[in-house]
């Protein structure tokens, strides 16, 4: 994570871009059935001029959908689709100015890297002394010069990625709409290409919807992600919101580790802090502003945000804390990742930097008796699904008060 | 034995022809040399033939006599093979992308003609085309056609026959070559600004609508210019509500493997084709291969038919040389290149 100890507490917001910032790309109410299935369930979406704006999300969550929708290969069965202001959700993909790279690249198998390149130009009738120019500073743009004549059968696929790159670019597109575009790379190339990516997006100035099922990648090269879960988003936000601050139960679990506790918020008498009830006797505090307006809730806790301290140690009067025994260890090397039994039947993932311990023989034992403690802002709020649905069945089937 | 083959692994690739080298040897080679002598014989089956090289006159002799029907071949054949074209293409494509569940279905039918006999085929276009027939009897009621107007028995008859008999042989390759375009390429073109090409392509098909009508015309002896008047309307409708530039700048060129193996498919075996103008024409349309089958089967003059035989064989292997060359097969065949 790029958020540092000492930063962690002042969790960034939304806000931080200007908040009167261009919209890119607006997607009103967005809904697309496909017969029975719907691929696109109802999604608000406004992407703001220039950024790099992810779609994250597990396989057959919709984002492909979402994506061909704005290119205009996809027809919306309700909802309105926007690109700078312009109303486009029935143009046909050739009369907007967006354009895509394609997951499998899609170049033309027929013609040379050249004319792939120019390929957009051509068709809009632009003079060939400007094509010439500019698909010659777009192919060093993406660091292919001299690769003009090649076909695409002649060039490996890191190269064929840059090609595709190249060819949408080269139109100036408002936004340009990337499905997956790593996907076919191998780790050492697609790491490399990240950057690269966020370099020429950067350089170029153009908004990025960049489609992705990898967290990782979306966290190091976004300004803001959408998590995608069967047809709609559950949050949207900055990396470090999503990560710090996950509002729903899929978007903590997507998003790196978490632990989650059950428990009822208890009281949100004045201060910074609320107080939480876990299930399992414990009482801890959080952020008040996560826990207002709720009751059935799951508390959670990032495995790097946790401290392991011996029973004789002290922990600071403020930290939330919970007994615990140490069930398994594994030494990773950078950090050591201890599964950790607590009140309730509970296990916790913990993360323990090897700053200060070297040898084997210092890490925690499986079976010995600590301390679990954490800083009460690093707690998070996450609504507790399945105890709502759970009560609203009851008071739904029982018409009476669920009984806790 | 599995040592032998491993230590002698060239073998593999000759032991896999061998059947087909085996095969074309006695059925292609050695007839073909037998005919090769044959067309240097003189004499008749009455006296017996001989051998000599001063015979190499049959050549000039037999060009000389069927140069009629070698220029008509070359027209019959090349004519029905535009049509062919014109009608596998727009067919394949449909089959091919909007096919959907029938596509299977859809391409039986196009193959369904060959469990019938093509000699059958090409005799109910007979009856089709007679003059009282199924097309024309309705056409003269309602006084649309005058009543001595013909088709059988014309040049267009022996050119549709040919065309519907060697249709498949078109639309096969052409329907294999455009379903294997992957559809991401035509959505990239899209996303490219390639859109409809309107006043473009409306000129593309007037044009050249004219000027294959103008041929047809020629061909099938009738007026030129209504031909390609016509022709050229229907090309530039075509042009314009149907061809798109995604179609001209991927589509198309992705499908050009298909369709000079599907011409070839069909001009070669056109051009020798004998049963068509035999049923379908009259003495006037007589083609190359209704003569070679007369001097062969009719007169039993294997010398003059040998040699036609050769003429032609050598006349297309040129054709091909030279369509390949023009249209770059080696690109073409692997769809890159
Ligand atoms: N053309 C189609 N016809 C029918 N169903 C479709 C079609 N395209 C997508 N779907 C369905 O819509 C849902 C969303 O598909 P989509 O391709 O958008 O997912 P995705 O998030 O891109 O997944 P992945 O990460 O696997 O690419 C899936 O359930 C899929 O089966
Ligand atoms: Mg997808």
């Amino acid at each position: 994570m790029r958020v540092r100890a000492e930063e962690a507490g002042r969790i960034p917001h939304e806000g931080r871009l200007p908040a009167v910032a261009n919209v890119a790309v607006r997607l009103v109410d967005v809904v697309k059935k496909f017969g029975e299935t719907v691929a696109v369930d109802h999604i608000d979406l406004e992407v703001r001029d220039g950024e790099f704006f992810s779609l994250l999300g597990p396989s057959g969550c919709g984002k492909t959908t979402t994506l061909r929708m704005i290119g205009g290969f996809e027809e919306p069965t309700a909802g309105l689709i926007e690109l700078q202001g312009q109303d486009v959700t029935w143009l046909p993909p050739y009369q907007r100015n967006v354009n895509t790279v394609f997951q499998n690249y899609a170049l033309f198998p027929h013609l040379t890297i050249y004319e792939n390149v120019a390929f957009g130009l051509r068709r809009k009738g632009v003079k060939e002394a400007e094509i010439k120019s500019r698909a010659t500073e777009m192919l060093e743009l993406v660091e292919l010069p001299g690769f003009e004549n090649r076909k695409p059968n002649q060039i490996s696929g890191g190269q064929a990625q840059r090609v595709a790159l190249a060819r949408a670019l080269i139109n100036r597109p408002a936004v340009l709409l990337l499905d997956e575009p790593l996907g076919a790379l191998d780790l050492k190339l697609r790491k490399q290409m990240q950057v690269e990516l966020k370099r020429i997006q950067k350089e170029v100035g153009i908004t990025f919807v960049y489609v992705t099922h990898d967290q990782e990648e979306a966290m190091t090269m976004s300004d803001r992600i959408a998590v995608m879960n069967r047809g709609h988003y559950e949050q949207l936000g900055e990396p470090e919101m999503l990560y710090e601050r996950p509002q729903t139960r899929f978007v903590a679990g997507f998003l790196g580790v978490s632990n989650l506790i059950a428990g009822r918020v208890d009281a949100t008498a004045g201060g910074d802090w609320a107080t939480i009830a876990l299930d399992n006797g414990v009482t801890v505090r959080a952020p008040r502003a996560l826990a207002e307006g709720k009751t059935r809730i799951l508390l959670g806790v990032r495995p790097e945000k946790i401290r392991l301290y011996e029973t004789h140690e002290t922990v600071p009067e403020s930290h939330n804390r919970m007994p615990g025994t140490i069930r398994a260890a594994s030494y990773m090397g950078v950090s050591t990742q201890y599964q950790v039994d607590v009140p309730g039947n509970r296990r916790l993932t913990v993360f323990e930097q090897n700053v200060e311990r070297a040898t084997k023989s210092e890490l925690w034992a499986p079976g010995e008796v600590v301390v679990v403690g954490w800083q009460p802002q690093h707690s998070f709020v996450v609504r507790d699904e399945s105890a709502e649905a759970a009560a609203e069945e009851a008071t739904e089937v029982a018409a009476e008060p669920f009984g806790e | 034995m599995g040592g032998f083959i491993k230590r002698h692994r060239w073998i593999a690739p000759y032991a896999l022809l061998a059947p087909g080298v085996l095969w074309l040897l006695v059925f292609y080679v050695y007839p073909g040399i037998q005919m090769f002598i044959a067309s240097f014989w003189s004499g008749t089956l009455e006296t017996g033939f001989t051998f000599s090289v001063s015979n190499w006159t049959n050549y000039p002799d037999a060009l000389q006599g069927a140069s009629a029907q070698f220029v008509r071949s070359i027209l019959y054949a090349g004519a029905a093979t535009l049509l062919t074209f014109l009608i596998a293409y727009p067919l394949a494509y449909t089959i091919a992308f909007k096919g959907g569940h029938y596509k299977a279905l859809l391409l039986f039918l196009v193959v369904a003609p060959f469990f019938t006999s093509f000699l059958l085929r090409t005799i109910s276009w007979k009856i089709i085309l007679g003059d009282s027939g199924l097309f024309l009897a309705p056409l003269k009621t309602i006084g649309l056609v005058p009543s001595d107007f013909r088709l059988l028995a014309e040049p267009v008859a022996v050119v549709s026959g040919i065309t519907y008999n060697f249709l498949p042989f078109m639309t096969l390759p052409i329907y294999v070559s455009l379903e294997k375009i992957d559809h991401r390429l035509v959505e990239a073109a899209k996303d490219l600004y390639a859109g409809p090409w309107r006043p473009g392509g409306a000129i593309a098909g007037l044009v050249i609508g004219g000027l294959l009508g103008g041929v047809l015309g020629y061909i099938f002896e009738y007026s030129i210019p209504v031909f390609a008047i016509a022709a050229a309307a229907a090309g530039a409708i075509i042009g314009w509500f149907f061809i798109s530039q995604s179609f001209t700048r991927v589509t198309f060129p992705l499908s050009l493997p298909g369709v000079f193996a599907g011409s070839l498919l069909t001009f070669i075996p056109a051009i020798g084709d004998y049963v068509n103008a035999e049923f379908l024409g009259n003495p006037g349309t007589t083609m190359v291969g209704n003569v070679i089958q007369n001097k062969f089967l009719v007169q039993n003059d294997y010398p003059a038919a040998s040699a036609l035989s050769f003429i032609l064989m050598a006349g297309i292997l040129v054709a091909v040389a030279i369509y390949a060359r023009a249209l770059g097969t080696e690109g073409l065949t692997t769809g890159r290149g």
